[in-house]
């Protein structure tokens, strides 16, 4: 357990050791959480709301949508696949932990770093700028953090899937772009999933997207009530247990497969 | 005594492609690829007991490397069976790591943007190290590598020797009582490749370390190791002492000499001397070389008379390499 908590604190000095990353970050959610605000500004115009979602609620979803996605992302799919390409990971396969274990505490040390850094500072000062509606009750507080959680893990669920291909694919750089341009488009961080045509709405039920950013969002904007919530929470859940398999098999698979690069 | 590396009938191949010629060819490759497949280390067999320092050696591409990568659990072997420290490498990975320290000279093992004191605290963590036994051990490993003052800086700042040291202080955290080392001292200056070689043998006295290493530089196994083992092509073509290898193909010493003044082959050839000179002349660097065999002293002597007679600018001793070794083996075959 210990070699975990020093892993997440490894990883915070990795953050301090690069500042500018951290200020380019503030800037580049800056104008994205800006740009969206005025863009359904306008499509809201005088209509009071669409799809259920009020224009204030709206701001909130896409200010909120951007904070947690500083929690839950993270490059570990790019560091596992630069890991493999450098010949790295044979360092990782003589120590004693879990490498993928490893891998997801770096991720979360990460999310720890920019949540506390980044998005708590964050939605304070667009609560000032912008008009947002923060949830009332102490349970949605706790609910949505607990939402938020779940949606690191599927999130990185996802990262260690994609990163792992590289045994297999000496260059999956492609795969990772996809996969990014995927999971921004399906997770609802630029368009909730109630926006999307039905027959859209249909396929993303069955797939594990909308459990990284729709599902705490609409938590978060009182968009899910009672039992949503509760349903919500659970679909999260299943696939938090669903995507242990393909990591399993696939991780077993490469380490068979593995190619060890340079000397 | 027990043995702390078994190997029998070891074997690794990779898949080797090739890629067709021309546009329809590439097409093709798209499809099906040729490969061969190639045995980088061919059906190997050798034992290394406790506390023994084994130079493992060839020239580059013998299969050294994977070698080591089966033996630490990275690469799963093709076939063959192999035991160290008692368990299987893979089977028994976790366990087994705990006791295998590993230095790959090519390869750090430290995070380059942080202090090299908070990579020592992870694994002093991930080893599940005592505080006393950090503090005792460490502080005697530190000492001894002279890397205190290096401790508060981030790796990347750090010199090649610096940083070699660091990693050799790293891989020793929990006292493995076995040591892989490839390519250790590759790149480094001669200092710090004294202080390299001192450490380790100090270890080796101090905790009966096994220690395998892998090495071009005949000084590092002059230093440390009596036993070699050489590799060609996968296959094992030498395992024994160090003197008997060095005896049989490497007796001629190179003495190359550059002088002042203009001097002349027959000069030189009739220098008074009690055993037999070949000299040559090499135009291009304006050097003569002297071709010599047998005991040491006999440089001392071809060297004073040299200097008794004639204005020396720069000599320079060539000790044969591994990489002449290998090559004279193979050559004249071995036996
Ligand atoms: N991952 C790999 N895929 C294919 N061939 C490899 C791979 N790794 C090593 N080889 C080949 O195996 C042989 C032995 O390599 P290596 O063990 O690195 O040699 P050494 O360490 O003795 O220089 C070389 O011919 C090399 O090209
Ligand atoms: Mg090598």
């Amino acid at each position: 357990m210990e070699k975990y908590l020093e892993m997440i604190r490894m990883r915070f000095l990795m953050m301090l050791a690069y500042r500018t990353d951290y200020y380019t970050g503030i800037l580049i959610y800056s104008i994205n959480i800006g740009a969206y605000y005025f863009l359904w500004n306008a499509i809201y115009g005088e209509k009071s709301s669409i799809e259920g979602l009020t224009s204030i609620q709206m701001t909130t979803y896409v200010a909120i949508a951007w904070m947690a996605r500083a929690f839950y992302f993270n490059n570990i799919d790019r560091e596992i696949a630069l890991e493999i390409k450098e010949g790295k990971v044979a360092i990782e396969l003589i120590r004693p932990y879990n490498y993928l274990g490893m891998k997801t505490m770096q991720g979360l040390g990460e999310g720890i770093f920019r949540f506390f850094f980044f998005s708590v500072p964050g939605m304070i000062l667009v609560a000032l700028i912008f008009p947002i509606q923060v949830p009332h009750h102490p349970a949605s507080w706790g609910l949505f953090g607990l939402s938020l959680l779940l949606s690191f893990i599927i999130n990185t669920q996802i990262n260690l899937l994609t990163g792992i291909t590289a045994f297999f694919f000496y260059n999956n750089a492609g795969l990772i772009r996809a996969k990014r341009v995927i999971i921004d488009l399906f997770s609802g961080l630029i368009l909730p999933i109630s926006f999307y045509p039905f027959w859209a709405q249909d396929i993303m039920k069955y797939l594990p997207f909308q459990g990284i950013s729709y599902i705490p969002s609409m938590i978060f904007t009182n968009g899910f009530t009672g039992g949503e919530i509760v349903y919500a929470l659970l679909q999260q859940s299943v696939w938090v247990l669903v995507l242990l398999v393909p990591i399993r098999l696939l991780w077993t698979a490469a380490k068979k497969q593995l190619i060890i690069q340079g000397g | 005594m027990n043995n702390a590396i078994e190997v029998s009938q070891l074997r690794k191949e990779f898949k080797s492609y090739s890629s067709r010629t021309g546009l329809k060819g590439a097409f093709r490759d798209l499809l099906t690829r040729n490969y061969k497949i190639v045995p980088a280390v061919n059906d190997i067999n050798f034992t290394v007991k406790q506390g023994e320092m084994v130079a493992y050696i060839g020239e580059n591409g013998a299969g050294k490397s994977t070698t080591i990568k089966m033996l630490t659990g990275i690469l799963e072997p093709t076939s063959g069976k192999l035991r160290v420290n008692g368990m299987n490498p893979h089977r028994e990975r976790e366990k087994f790591t705990r006791t295998i320290g590993v230095v790959f000279g090519q390869r750090s093992q430290l995070w380059w943007d942080i202090a090299v004191q908070e990579s020592f605290r992870l694994l002093k963590k991930v080893y599940k190290v005592s505080d006393e036994q950090y503090n005792e051990h460490m502080g005697h490993v530190i000492k001894t590598l002279d890397i205190g003052p290096l401790l508060d800086k981030p790796v990347r700042k750090l010199s090649l020797g610096q940083r070699m040291r660091c990693e050799l202080a790293a891989a020793l955290i929990h006292n493995p009582p076995l040591l892989f080392l490839d390519e250790p001292t590759i790149g480094l200056d001669v200092l710090v490749k004294l202080k390299i070689r001192e450490f380790l043998k100090e270890i080796n006295e101090k905790y009966n370390t096994t220690i395998l290493l892998t090495t071009h530089d005949l000084g590092d196994i002059e230093a440390l190791c009596n036993r070699v083992v050489m590799l060609d092509e996968g296959k094992i073509v030498y395992d024994g002492e160090l003197d008997a290898l060095k005896n049989n193909w490497a007796e001629e010493k190179e003495i190359h000499f550059q002088f002042m003044n203009h001097v002349n082959l027959s000069e030189l050839n009739s220098l008074p001397l009690q055993f037999s000179t070949d000299w040559e002349y090499d135009e291009k660097n304006q050097t003569y070389i002297a071709n010599i065999k047998g005991e040491d002293e006999n440089i001392s002597q071809l060297i004073s008379a040299v200097v008794s007679h004639f204005k020396i600018k720069d000599v320079k001793i060539h000790e044969t390499s591994i990489e002449e070794i290998v090559r004279n083996i193979y050559e004249k075959g071995m036996n």
